[in-house]
């Protein structure tokens, strides 16, 4: 079964907003969390400097043994990344479903002040739902 | 997997949820009135209608990038003809058009059709100076601004004061690409 390990958010300045994870692998404690997300924020942009043609978007996927990591940034500079099991199909379908939830529960919420770490209940559950549905399409196949 | 293409402002401007328009002019009259009161002085009012326009646009824009699937535009001119034929359509259902571009492609002009803001306002004579949708220069400012570009956005025409039509000059003033963390000094 193909499965979540965890999920990251990290504003535009490379601070980690969110994290959630999945599962009983893998788990971090919060400075590890934040350690790690800075970490991804400046490979994320050293590795757009490497690359041999201008205009990279930065890293989408990263391949190893034993994980994949799917990354996804807005053109505002914040990005999400899942961390799952390797070989797990859409991703990228459902990183741009938790942009979108990102957009609705968290921004509009007009006490959610920019940039800081996301404490809404209605993103929570929304993104419950979103990750229990991919998990039930994918175990559907 | 190839990206989803961008969606036209009118398919976007379909498929979300509508509020009664009269009900939202109504709720914006009511701000204008509310800061003309509170602060009473027009130029503090239009201030303080810009700045909030400025907490609208820095959220409204992920909004728009979710919602339109944009790809990152590639020259200004780009820029606006998005913000005119998709960002106006889906926002406030009004079709809007770029016009008045200067020598560098920096500056540029929008001029909206219509106005849903404005339905049913007259302004009196005490309140000539205001900038009754004050509040778009700053949606505008705010978005562009999270997409790395620091702009200047002001009034040409505004026909609560007895223009023809309502136009908006965007000007670009510099684009902010983002630090990168190694250059920083530690």
């Amino acid at each position: 079964m193909a499965a979540i390990y965890s999920l990251y958010i990290i504003n535009n300045s490379g601070g980690l907003i969110f994290y959630k994870d999945y599962g009983s692998k893998g788990r971090m404690d919060t400075n590890d969390s934040l350690r790690v997300a800075s970490l991804w924020h400046s490979m994320h942009a050293i590795l757009q400097q490497l690359s041999p043609i201008n205009g990279c978007s930065g890293i989408e996927l990263l391949e190893a043994d034993t994980f994949d990591l799917h990354c996804f940034q807005s053109l505002t500079g914040t990005k999400f990344f899942v961390v799952c099991e390797t070989g797990t199909q859409h991703m990228e379908a459902l990183l741009k479903v938790i942009y979108e939830l990102y957009t609705d529960y968290v921004l509009k919420n007009p006490f959610y002040e920019m940039e800081m770490p996301i404490r809404c209940e209605l993103f929570d559950i929304n993104l419950t739902q979103a990750i229990q549905k991919d998990r039930v399409a994918l175990l559907g196949r | 997997m190839p990206p989803a293409a961008p969606r036209s402002g009118d398919a976007i401007f379909a498929s979300v949820e509508r509020v009664n328009a009269e009900l939202f002019t109504l709720t914006y009259g009511a701000i204008v009135r509310q800061l003309l009161t509170d602060l009473e002085e027009v130029e503090e009012v239009n201030k303080q209608l810009d700045q909030m326009g400025y907490n609208i646009g820095i959220r409204l824009i992920d909004e728009f990038l979710a919602k339109s699937n944009v790809s990152r535009c590639v020259d200004f001119k780009e820029t606006a003809e998005m913000i005119a034929k998709v960002g106006f359509k889906m926002f406030l259902g009004v079709t809007a058009s770029v016009m008045n571009w200067d020598a560098d492609g920096t500056c540029c002009s929008i001029v909206l059709e219509d106005n849903p803001l404005v339905d049913f306002v007259e302004l009196p004579d005490t309140c000539q100076g205001l900038y009754y949708c004050n509040i778009l220069s700053g949606v505008i400012r705010g978005a562009l601004e999270m997409v790395a570009m620091k702009t200047e956005v002001t009034w040409i025409r505004d026909m609560l004061r007895g223009d023809d039509a309502y136009e908006l000059q965007v000007k670009l003033l510099k684009q902010v690409p983002e630090e990168y963390p190694y250059k920083d000094d530690e």
